[in-house]
């Protein structure tokens, strides 16, 4: 075992035996942020899907990622308002427009994704490195301009529809809500699973992803796929930005920087380019997102999720569950 | 051989040609504009920008030796800013005696000048040391952590820093006496008043324009040392970089440290222009606001940095914020309604975000390669296509 293998693993050790302490000294509070974190951790992970795939198919780091998360609340939002939605209680309406507006605002996502590609990135793709990260960083400007445009710079009300239906079990509160964020969550990563493993359009990613030349020789049409891949991502991130809606009730046009940052930190963690990683990547950050909030106070929140973003970086470079690759 | 094509060409001419004419125009606005600029508007607003739009031609200088040399690409260049600000904030003004040090210390600019210079390049180095290894991509994730955690620890540690309430009240510069000479000060010989900045933006201006030549100076003669050609070597292809014998990991550390120790100079020369910093000057959209300036004005080369920060600013600082007054204007003057001009007015203002935004886009579909990119390297890719030519014309003759 090398030296920073070690070190990542006491790291891991003692962030286990300090938290294991708390969850015998106050074992309903420890429960209680735990789901919390896992609420948070899987609408992370959807978002930091989208990250991995992009990095992993071009290498570039897609700022506006994170917005393309906000906008699809901002449309989610706007869409609902079209049905006679109540916010007291659960109907059947509520039940339609759900079911009608979830897919709805992800196809929405996806397309504009598609575009933002077609114009900001597909151009430059033989252009300097750096080019593409600006304009990544100019969409990412973009959309918060049209966000800002919408809705100017106060927070949006999102319809609260879900059910209200609530328990407590041994002192520890949760809500439908709240299981409600998991399922949706799991279930969305089932598929991308599924899609990526199963299917020849998945398996074009894949191939494109570790070379793309051979992947162009074996005629794989690469901007097709590349595209489909920003399609994909941004289902993920319109559903993520449905979710956040549907359990916060309020979006801002800024959320999706800090937000996007920190879900790209969780790409990271897992492996960036590696799919398992990412979402599994993103329910850790979601959780020792909550547990810092907690246990050492929200103002440290940003220190501890980036200083472990650096500390990940230093003793395990490729993350959670990156391969080695060895430099070209 | 290769001698010969390049005095046919006149390749060094003409490198030196282009960059001569950037600096002397730049030279001469430099000097003329603050006369003109108080000439035609009667006041030291303007000098004032210049001075701040001066602040990041500094940091462009300095994240240009980082990514445009060396090819490493730095996310979190604001932190080194805020580094080199707090660190002459702190020990130039009344902030530490309310913290738990109970001292206030007064030390002099010129000398924090240097401290924040080398406080911020063993920040680069500590941050470079273990992650310098990295693979670059990694590397910026690593500089973009760091970015958004230091903003936030001085924050954190208000007791210290003041946090939210920022550091105000900062010392402003005053010439030494041995050169303003013995008639001024409190000595017996005193003729003149101790020269002091006292906010005065003309004084801040010629120093920004001082320590920016020196800067370009010193970041030229780095670009045709050893070590500037190590930095390139490593910017093509690290592999062969590090199999001609160069010590990557230093040479990366070296960029690194120096690239920060720049961005430590001009947030010590913010803060006592400003005097007063707040850990909100140092955001992820500074880092990123420098980053653009130095792509946008074409990576590696010096003076389209220079010309790439100054565009920029103007797009950003003053263009875009005064479209709506610019709006307003025209539309009084093309005789529309008071109401229609607000409505038209806000909707300007609104659309801020969405024009910066196009500019980035627009830009960089237009010229990916920047507004002046290094002409060395354009003359080497066209320098190879001379040579593969007069090889045919050889292989012609001969046959």
């Amino acid at each position: 075992m090398s030296l920073p293998d070690f070190g990542f693993y006491v790291l891991c050790a003692t962030a286990i035996v300090l938290l294991a302490a708390q969850a015998v000294i106050h074992p309903g509070e420890f429960v209680q942020v735990f789901i919390f974190g896992l609420t948070q951790g899987s609408i992370y992970a959807l978002v930091a899907l989208g990250y991995t795939m992009v990095y992993g198919i071009i290498e570039l780091i897609n700022f506006a990622h994170g917005d393309v998360f906000t906008l699809g609340a901002y449309v989610g939002s706007a869409i609902l308002g079209f049905f006679a939605i109540s916010e007291g209680g659960f109907t059947t309406v509520n039940l339609i427009a759900l079911l009608l507006v979830f897919p709805a605002v992800m196809l929405v996502m996806g397309g504009i994704n598609v575009a933002i590609e077609r114009v900001a990135y597909r151009p430059l793709r033989n252009a300097p490195r750096l080019a593409p990260l600006i304009t990544a960083i100019g969409m990412s400007f973009f959309l918060e301009g049209v966000m800002f445009l919408w809705h100017g710079p106060a927070t949006v009300h999102f319809p609260d529809i879900l059910p209200k239906a609530a328990t407590t079990v041994a002192g520890v509160f949760f809500g439908f809500k709240d299981v409600f964020v998991v399922v949706v969550a799991a279930i969305l990563v089932a598929l991308l699973a599924i899609f990526i493993n199963r299917t020849k359009l998945g398996k074009a990613m894949r191939a494109t992803a570790q070379d793309r030349d051979a992947a162009q020789l074996m005629g794989i049409d690469i901007n097709r796929t590349i595209a489909a891949t920003f399609f994909i991502g941004a289902l993920l991130a319109g559903a993520g930005g449905m979710i956040w809606g549907l359990y916060y009730n309020t979006v801002y046009y800024q959320l999706g920087f800090r937000s996007g940052l920190i879900a790209f930190t969780a790409a990271v963690f897992g492996g960036i380019g590696n799919i398992p990683g990412a979402a599994l990547g993103g329910l850790i950050i979601g959780l020792i997102a909550a547990f810092s909030d907690s246990y050492i106070g929200s103002k440290w929140t940003q220190v501890v999720v980036f200083g472990i973003l650096i500390g990940v970086l230093v003793f395990r470079p490729t993350g959670l569950l990156g391969m080695r690759v060895p430099e070209k | 051989m290769s001698t010969s094509v390049f005095t046919r060409l006149h390749l060094r001419d003409r490198i030196r040609d282009r960059d001569t004419a950037v600096y002397s125009i730049l030279l001469i606005l430099a000097l003329v504009f603050p006369m003109a600029s108080i000439y035609a508007t009667d006041g030291t607003a303007l000098v004032s920008q210049a001075t701040r739009a001066g602040t990041f031609v500094l940091l462009a200088i300095g994240l240009n030796v980082v990514v445009g040399f060396a090819g490493l690409l730095d996310l979190g260049y604001a932190a080194f800013y805020a580094i080199g600000a707090y660190s002459y904030a702190l020990f130039a003004s009344t902030q530490l005696a309310s913290s738990p040090a109970h001292h206030a210390f007064h030390l002099p600019f010129w000398l924090m000048l240097f401290v924040a210079l080398f406080v911020a390049a063993a920040a680069g180095a500590v941050l470079g040391f273990p992650t310098l290894r990295l693979r670059g991509d990694y590397l910026a994730i690593v500089t973009l952590g760091f970015g958004e955690i230091v903003p936030q620890l001085f924050y954190n540690f208000d007791q210290w820093t003041g946090g939210i309430n920022a550091v105000g009240g900062i010392d402003q510069p005053t010439l030494p006496a041995w050169i303003q000479g013995p008639w001024s000060g409190d000595g017996p010989f005193q003729v003149v008043r101790n020269f002091n900045f006292g906010g005065d933006p003309v004084a801040f201006y010629v120093l920004i324009c001082i320590l920016i030549a020196a800067a370009i100076i010193l970041v030229n003669n780095l670009y045709r040392s050893r070590l500037g050609r190590a930095w390139m070597a490593i910017r093509e292809d690290e592999v062969a970089a590090a199999a001609m014998g160069i010590n990557t990991v230093t040479t990366k550390l070296l960029a690194f440290g120096i690239g920060a120790s720049f961005s430590g100079f001009a947030g010590a020369f913010y803060g006592a222009n400003v005097s007063l910093v707040s850990p909100d000057s140092f955001l992820f959209i500074v880092s990123i606001t420098v980053l653009v300036m130095v792509v946008l004005g074409g990576m590696g080369n010096i003076s389209g940095v220079i010309i790439g920060a100054l565009v920029l600013y103007y797009v950003v600082y003053y263009l875009i914020p005064g479209l709506p007054e610019n709006v307003r204007s025209l539309a009084n003057s093309i005789g529309l309604s008071s109401e229609t001009t607000r409505s038209l007015a806000d909707a300007t203002q609104h659309l801020n975000y969405i024009i910066y935004g196009g500019i980035l886009v627009a830009m960089m579909l237009l010229r990916p390669q920047g507004l002046l990119p290094s002409r060395v390297r354009e003359q080497e890719l066209k320098h190879a296509a001379v040579q593969e030519e007069e090889a045919a014309v050889e292989m012609e003759h001969a046959t």
